[in-house]
């Protein structure tokens, strides 16, 4: 039996008022794939999750999730889909494990493997524990931990998860990582979205959004490499003067400052010795430099400036 | 609809409400709290109404007289005044309602077998209760004369009045149960008011509304703590009824359960829509309060008879359902009405519970904005 593809989008659009949330996406996920929307507040990407998960209607346009359209068989989608809201939505007032057994209740979870099902999404959550926690009181991961939890109790076939790691500490977001692995060996295709652009890099495929609709998509090294332009990394004490030195320089397309270095994107390979040379001679001692490929910081920054 | 997401859903409701001790004394004290005050404040019984005399006579006949009026309960006499200005002072002050002057030569004209006057003065800014203490006035002053005068008259006709299901007369006998629908049907809609749009509010609505489950199922499955709730009420408010009121019940304890089942469908479904639209908790909880409160208390035929309603406020009552709850209870407790008596107002009832539940229904989408 083939299934469906996990999502198709044609056209899809959202306006509120006049703001065009999203703006005639297309969209073609995968069985299987990891897939992450990324981009900075006010992209759209909560708008297109929930128009994708069928709780906010298109505009216009049409989408199909796990072969049902979104306009007019949302339930049947949500049938096969577990969601993940950007803010907590679990019952702060109830414990751990009254929050999953709720959502077991409400996905018609059969007794017979409830049980096991349960221990196990407890087991890889860390959250054994805590089962009689009221959520309310749990930390920002854990409770992160706990919402995937509840929209996994199905064995949903998507998975969509809007920022889910916003507000989770390193070590929290790194078990939550994994666990994302780990259901992606076991055939589950992921969504989610996120503003952090080294999450972004973990996926198997992403998509750039700004202003509602996707204007770069592909494996995060290709999208990297799609930037034709040669880069380089300077490191240096004086940052910020460098900075303004090297803007000036002909040849020199974009500057940016990440922490003790600079990233330069140029218009051509021969302008990083023009750079070189202008700051030595302002005196800005170079302590290293090389030739670096795009972040997707860089990519993302010199697309939205087109 | 599936039992399972409708039990999941109650569960759920049930634990939350639990743990907020505060709404949870509110659903059982406000209509404990209420029926209290109301059921002693409204009364349109007048007795021991703060009466003032002034006997410029001094004698046994006088005396006589006031004892009677003491004895009926109807009058307290709180003052003997020295002179005739005193009357003015305590009437102007609100420390006597009445004003009673026996004239000098009281006695001696009823021993003379003449006519005599007695001077009465009421306060008339509460008309009722003055039309009401002069009518009692009348009548003990009446059986007073006749008792004292040496030729009994004969009445030719006399009546012989029976008063039916509150032979007492007794104003908190009807009140009460009216009294209790119009509570019931404030309770019902504010209890469910906040239970949807609280998930709104707290960001819980969007996790809910992307699961299968559908909208009978939610709107019933928290129907159904808030259910248990008002009927708790309801057997409060019959037990503080009848133990605390001493108003007499009459009927079918299993036909006002039935009956009240029937009621809180509607009431609960109606706050579930005002929930629905509102998606505030505050502006909700207010609006239930004002569409249950003003039509229940002014329209439902609890204090003021529909009768003596204007056509068009006769009209709008039909569509208030407290006025068949009013009507079906005062029946239920004084007169032990049956089913085939009720039947006609417990068929507005259902039919309003269904209507609000099929609105709420339609009003309630599985989207958000």
């Amino acid at each position: 039996m083939t299934l469906p593809p996990a999502i198709i989008a044609t056209g899809l659009s959202r306006s509120f008022g006049s703001i065009h949330a999203v703006n005639k996406l297309d969209l073609a996920i995968d069985r299987g794939e990891l897939y992450g929307l990324v981009g900075p507040d006010g992209a759209g990407k909560t708008t297109t999750m929930r128009l994708l998960t069928g709780i906010l209607e298109p505009t216009s346009g049409e989408a199909w999730v796990a072969g049902f359209p979104v306009r007019t068989e949302a339930e049947r989608i949500k049938e096969k889909i577990g969601y993940m809201s950007q803010r907590f939505g679990l019952y702060e007032d109830l414990t751990v494990m009254e929050n999953i057994l709720f959502y077991a209740d409400i996905y018609e979870v059969a007794r017979s493997v409830r049980k096991a099902r349960i221990e196990r999404l407890l087991g890889f959550s860390n959250l054994t524990p805590f089962v009689d926690r009221l959520a309310g009181k749990l930390s920002g991961g854990m409770k992160q931990k706990l919402g995937l939890a509840c929209a996994l109790v199905h064995t949903p076939e998507i998975l969509f998860l809007d920022e889910p790691t916003n507000g989770v500490d390193p070590v929290s977001r790194r078990d939550f990582w994994r666990i994302l692995y780990d259901l992606l060996r076991e055939g589950v295709t992921i969504v989610l979205s996120t503003s952090y652009l080294d999450e972004a890099e973990r996926c198997t495929r992403i998509g750039l959004m700004h202003k509602g609709t996707i204007i770069i998509e592909d494996r995060p090294k290709n999208v990297r490499s799609s930037l034709a332009m040669p880069m380089m990394e300077v490191w240096t004490d004086k940052v910020r003067t460098a900075g303004e030195i090297v803007r000036t320089v002909e040849g020199v397309s974009s500057v940016s400052v990440y922490g003790d270095r600079l990233h330069i994107g140029l218009k051509h390979k021969g302008a990083a010795s023009a750079v070189l040379v202008m700051l030595e001679r302002e005196g800005i001692a170079v302590q290293d430099y090389r030739e670096i490929l795009p972040s997707l910081e860089d990519v993302f920054i010199t697309m939205v400036e087109k | 609809m599936k039992l399972i997401r409708i039990q999941a859903i109650a569960k759920k409701e049930m634990l939350q409400i639990v743990r907020d001790p505060l709404s949870l004394a509110m659903g059982f004290m406000m209509p404990v709290l209420l029926l209290f005050i109301f059921g002693y404040a409204i009364s349109l019984d007048v007795d021991d109404i703060t009466t003032i005399v002034y006997d410029q006579d001094r004698s046994s006949m006088g005396r006589q007289l006031v004892a009677d009026l003491s004895a009926s309960g109807y009058f307290k006499v709180v003052r003997y005044a020295e002179q005739e200005a005193e009357i003015g002072q305590y009437l102007d002050a609100g420390m006597a309602r009445v004003g009673l002057t026996i004239p000098v030569d009281f006695s001696r004209d009823l021993r003379a077998g003449r006519v005599t006057q007695l001077p009465i003065v009421v306060d008339g800014s509460d008309s009722n209760t003055a039309t009401i203490a002069l009518g009692y006035f009348a009548a003990l002053t009446e059986l007073y004369g006749r008792r004292i005068s040496p030729v009994p008259e004969k009445a030719l006709i006399e009546v012989r009045a029976r008063v039916w299901y509150n032979p007492e007369l007794k104003s908190r006998n009807f009140i009460v149960p009216g009294l209790i629908a119009v509570i019931m049907m404030v309770i019902a809609a504010l209890l469910t008011s906040l239970c949807i749009a609280r998930e709104w509010e707290r960001g819980t609505m969007e996790q809910l509304i992307a699961t299968p489950v559908k909208t009978p199922e939610l709107i019933l499955g928290k129907m159904i703590p808030y259910y248990v709730i008002g009927m708790v009420d309801m057997a409060l408010s019959i037990a503080m009824a009848t133990l605390l009121f001493e108003v007499p019940f009459r009927g079918s304890l299993l036909l006002l359960t039935v009956i009240s089942t029937v009621f809180l469908f509607g009431g609960l479904s109606f706050g579930i829509i005002i929930s629905i639209i509102t998606k505030s908790q505050i502006v909700s909880s207010q609006i239930s309060v004002v569409a249950t409160y003003l039509p229940a208390f002014l329209l439902s035929g609890f204090m003021f008879s529909i009768s003596n309603m204007t056509r068009p406020l006769q009209i709008i009552t039909h569509i208030i359902p407290a006025r068949y709850f009013v009507s079906i209870l005062k029946g239920l407790f004084l007169k032990g009405s049956a089913i085939r008596i009720l039947y006609a107002d417990a068929l507005f009832l259902l039919a309003f519970g269904i209507v609000t539940f099929a609105v709420a229904n339609i009003k309630f989408k599985k989207r958000l904005g």
